[in-house]
């Protein structure tokens, strides 16, 4: 599975922590919905750290859409809001 | 089990396939970017075109973040301008303080180390933004690599496509590579923006330290705004000490047994002998005020 951490670029995750980060991405969604900045920001924190953790950088050269898009370390839920608000906002 | 929250999560909705009650965040995300890369294929007649109007656009694109970068290293170096100003700023007043010291003047050292506390904060902030610009310099740059390494492969792919696959075909070969690429100029973009936000904002920051800076003003940044108050005083100081070298270096040099007492403390009744020697002078005028002018 490949997930990309925006800002940072995409890493190659093993399919058998697949359910591992569901679990915490479910999570995250779940404190986006509460709109508790500081929930987010733990839920945030122990995703990346999670994927970091057992994550591979993808070569720079591959091309492939990553099933998971995870918000940069510093982002906050206005940013997530702009993310998911309108699909106008995100460039490219 | 399509839990409708609002019209901008409507996307999780076909993600709510294993029963959670929300889909993750990151998922969310992921389809959001798929879907922004299938429309732009699907716009198209023919699919290849899409290849050739895309690596325009990827082109287009890495020309823009190599400037962002180039704009970030020129905001950073102003930056280090500016803190370079405030340092000497900074230092003067420093100096100023041990002079006022040395002179006696405790009051004109801790006006100086007043003012300085106040540069030194300002220096911290300036030091905390250019970390900040520094990291985003930084970013940048690696993500012009990532999306040139992705460019090219992107090119050499579509070179493939179009000479092996008909319309149809390549419809389905260029799927996860358009989307792909897609996803990464997505990126890439969000990066820039928020570069972009950033350099604004510390360049109209660093515009109002540069008014600053040559109006003299932050000298005075605690003060009335009255030039370098500070200096002037110190310099009346050091003069005024000066004049007191000079003085006893000329008494050093007279030759021993002068009338050196005349010169040190003349006669007393010397000073008022002109006025007494003006009323002898001039009798017949009594009615005559000071301030009247002599006809």
């Amino acid at each position: 599975m490949i997930v990309r951490i925006l800002g940072e670029g995409q890493l190659s995750v093993p399919d058998v922590e697949m359910t591992g980060l569901n679990e915490l991405d479910d999570a995250l969604g779940e404190a986006v919905e509460s709109g508790d900045e500081t929930r987010f920001r733990s839920a945030l924190a122990a995703l990346l750290g999670r994927v970091r953790q057992v994550g591979a950088a993808l070569p720079d050269d591959a091309l492939k859409p990553s099933e998971l898009v995870l918000p940069g370390p510093e982002s906050d839920l206005d940013d997530v809001r702009d993310l998911l608000g309108e699909e106008g906002l995100i460039p490219g | 089990m399509c839990r409708s929250m609002s019209v901008s999560m409507s996307v999780r909705c076909p993600l709510d396939t294993k029963g959670s009650a929300v889909a993750g965040l990151a998922k969310r995300l992921s389809l959001i970017f798929k879907a922004k890369a299938s429309k732009a294929i699907d716009r198209a007649e023919d699919p290849r075109e899409t290849l050739d109007y895309s690596y325009e656009k990827q082109l287009e694109l890495l020309q823009k973040v190599r400037r962002g970068v180039a704009d970030v290293a020129t905001s950073r170096k102003r930056l280090e301008l500016q803190m370079t100003g405030l340092q000497q700023q900074s230092d003067k007043l420093q100096n100023q303080a041990q002079k006022a010291i040395g002179a006696g003047r405790e009051d004109l050292a801790r006006e100086a180390l007043t003012r300085r506390s106040g540069l030194q904060a300002q220096m911290g902030d300036l030091q905390a933004q250019h970390a900040q610009l520094d990291q985003e310099e930084q970013k940048l740059i690696t993500a012009s690599q990532r999306l040139s390494s992705k460019v090219e492969s992107f090119r050499t792919r579509k070179e493939t496509i179009k000479a092996t696959y008909t319309a149809a075909e390549a419809q389905t070969k260029i799927g996860e590579a358009f989307s792909g690429i897609s996803e990464e100029m997505s990126d890439v973009g969000l990066a820039m923006q928020r570069a972009e936000d950033k350099t604004a904002t510390l360049q109209a920051r660093s515009g109002a330290i540069d008014e600053l800076l040559a109006s003299g003003a932050l000298e005075d940044a605690s003060s009335s705004g009255r030039g370098d108050d500070i200096q002037r005083e110190l310099d009346a100081l050091g003069s005024s000490s000066d004049v007191e070298l000079e003085l006893a270096k000329l008494k050093g040099e007279l030759p021993a047994g002068a009338p050196a007492k005349q010169i040190e403390a003349p006669p007393a009744g010397a000073e008022a002998a002109q006025p007494q020697q003006s009323t002898q002078q001039s009798p017949q005028q009594p009615t005559q005020q000071p301030g009247e002018a002599q006809p």
